[in-house]
């Protein structure tokens, strides 16, 4: 009886040839194509507005920010600012609150192996949305106060769940640990809803929050979150390879020397500082962890060190996309961008369903 | 090279393995049978620390407990029962994974990682497909995969939870043969679980026979498959027949008389 293949092979002796492809997935091309996205929605997130400003003017304005150039815009003042102060913030702070919320998203859809998981999974939304209630209802000047007090709760909402989650069974912590979010988030919310309805003349304030929004957005806005979200996304692209290896499970990944428990608080440390950051500027903003990195997986590649960096880019120019769509469809009122979001969040929904069921993998 | 000390497995109250003490010489096959619960895949997770245990394991003269995860990770490699799959990981790809214990933290694969992969992808006859998604393949090309990337973690001891169950008979055979090359070759010490008892006297050089947790029995293949202990520990009568080469086979009857007769 002749050896089988495999071995007849391996007795020919070492002949063995490189193998050419055996590289990881390359992000390269999937990067530039977001990247050039984004400089699409930014553009378009910046000449798009009441005020009728025509792309040449954009033009002459950013050039004449670009230093060492000593470009004179030769444009209105009040163009300039229009510009300058009022939708370039309200763009990059979206494009930032997209970038977190998308990041976030693929990185909890990676640590959890759950492709419906989202930044507010384990209770970021809820317990942003107690603080925020909590300071609206306090009547204190809420411009302040506001930021902060979402983002406290957020960071304690997820501490408190990952503090029940993970001390409850040693077996199948990331069950735990996600059930422990529901109910947190369950609980949070629903103090939050006795706030709401104890302070009814509030509501209006409250539900806008709810809804996110982007128009109170300025420089300083910008400059409050950036640090967080920095740290959130060096972390989270640090840890693309891991969460590569984090797709055979728990076991595997074990087995294989990584402490999966010690990757898991990481991420989801670095994914809260983003979202919490996020949602202390923009108010719960729904959907967008889960469109942008599934539509990076369909697309591209359900390897992390695609999806990672892609939905990052890609979070922010869906976002600046929706706020556009959010400031113009029923211009000149604005629609919350939690409504846009969801609009094509939920048809989403089934589009993920269904290719599930072609046997993608989803995580 | 593997030392086995009284090692005992439980789950909540639930015993799965109650104080097994066996020794693992180096460049030895050793198979564990026994019936469904005896505790083979307990005793593998513990060897592999997977699974919280009491008594001592110790690989190549170490405590299991003293070493750290990619230390660990370097010296055994662990192919479970059912391997998790991703289906459109890149052969490559999940090959590579198999370099984990030898990449920091926030490290990434040198060209020396990737040399070692195609190496094995060469010699596991999987080159040609190192662009495909796992879900192309076939159950035997699975195999020789999961086998490629336990390998590219160098590791001298190899852990083989019933590494044949989802092949046929053919690629039943064809796998454990190439196991028995790489070990070889490689100079790999195997400890696996079976499920079929002719193939386990056939490949593994001694056998332990568990059963609720404990060594029944243990030795040659010769010693271990007898009529009688399988008879009482597997509750079933089986017959042992030696084929012309001098090779045992396992048959499993019939208990009550067939009806069709």
């Amino acid at each position: 009886m002749p050896p089988p293949v495999a071995t007849r092979r391996l007795q020919s002796g070492p002949a063995a040839r490189p193998v050419v492809g055996l590289r990881p997935v390359s992000a390269r091309r999937p990067v530039a194509v977001a990247v050039g996205a984004l400089i699409g929605a930014v553009l378009l997130g910046v000449s798009v507005g009441p005020a009728d400003l025509s792309f040449t003017t954009v033009l002459r304005v950013f050039l004449a920010h670009v230093p060492l150039l000593h470009f004179h815009a030769g444009v209105s003042r009040v163009d300039a600012d229009i510009l300058w102060q009022i939708r370039l913030p309200r763009v990059v702070l979206g494009g930032l609150v997209g970038s977190m919320l998308a990041g976030g998203g693929a990185a909890f859809q990676g640590v959890f192996r759950n492709p419906l998981a989202d930044p507010y999974l384990l209770g970021v939304a809820a317990g942003a949305g107690l603080g925020a209630t909590a300071v609206i209802v306090s009547g204190s000047d809420t411009s302040e106060l506001l930021p902060a007090a979402a983002f406290a709760g957020a960071v304690a909402a997820v501490a408190l769940t990952y503090a029940v989650g993970s001390t409850v069974g040693r077996q199948r912590t990331t069950a735990s640990i996600v059930l422990a979010g529901v109910a947190v988030a369950a609980l949070l919310t629903a103090v939050q809803t006795y706030l709401q309805q104890r302070h009814s003349q509030d509501l209006q304030e409250v539900y806008g929050w709810i809804l996110g929004r982007l128009n109170t957005a300025t420089w300083s806005d910008v400059v409050l979150v950036l640090p967080y979200m920095a740290v959130s996304a060096v972390v989270l692209l640090a840890h693309r390879r891991l969460l590569d290896v984090l797709r055979v499970g728990e076991d595997e990944a074990d087995s294989l020397g990584v402490r999966t428990a010690r990757v898991r608080i990481a991420v989801v440390a670095a994914a809260t500082l983003g979202t919490a950051a996020a949602v202390a500027v923009s108010g719960l903003i729904g959907f967008v962890g889960i469109i942008v990195p599934h539509t990076v997986r369909l697309s591209t590649s359900s390897s992390y060190r695609v999806v990672v960096p892609v939905s990052m880019i890609g979070g922010a120019a869906f976002l600046i996309l929706a706020d556009v769509a959010a400031r113009t469809v029923q211009a000149p009122a604005e629609i919350p961008i939690g409504v846009v979001t969801a609009f094509v969040g939920a048809p989403f929904f089934l589009f993920v369903l269904r290719s599930r069921r072609a046997g993608r993998s989803v995580t | 090279m593997i030392d086995l000390d009284d090692v005992a497995v439980r789950y909540g109250p639930d015993m799965a393995v109650l104080g097994v003490t066996e020794h693992v010489g180096a460049g030895e096959w050793v198979g564990l049978i026994g019936p469904n619960g005896a505790g083979k895949t307990s005793l593998l997770r513990a060897v592999a620390r997977l699974v919280p245990h009491d008594g001592a394991v110790r690989i190549d003269g170490v405590s299991s407990g003293a070493l750290g995860p990619k230390r660990l990770a370097r010296l055994v490699a662990y192919v479970p029962q059912q391997p998790e799959l991703p289906p459109d990981m890149t052969v490559g790809s999940y090959v590579l994974l198999g370099r984990t214990p030898h990449i920091g933290y926030f490290g990434f694969e040198t060209a020396e990682d990737r040399g070692v992969c195609a190496e094995l992808l060469e010699c596991l006859d999987l080159a040609p497909m190192v662009a495909r998604p796992l879900a192309t393949l076939s159950g035997g090309e699975l195999q020789r995969l999961v086998l490629a990337r336990a390998l590219a973690q160098e590791a001298p001891v190899l852990l083989l939870d019933e590494p044949t169950s989802a092949l046929d008979l053919g690629r039943r055979v064809d796998a454990l043969e190439l196991v028995d090359t790489l070990r070889r070759d490689r100079k790999l010490t195997v400890l696996s679980a079976m499920h079929d008892l002719t193939l386990a006297g056939q490949f593994a050089d001694r056998l332990v026979l568990l059963s609720k947790g404990r060594t029944v029995a243990s030795g040659t293949p010769d010693e271990v498959l007898t009529e009688v202990n399988l008879a009482h520990h597997f509750g079933s009568n089986v017959r042992v027949l030696r084929s012309e080469d001098g090779e045992l086979i396992v048959v499993p009857q019939r208990t009550r008389t067939s009806s069709r007769a």
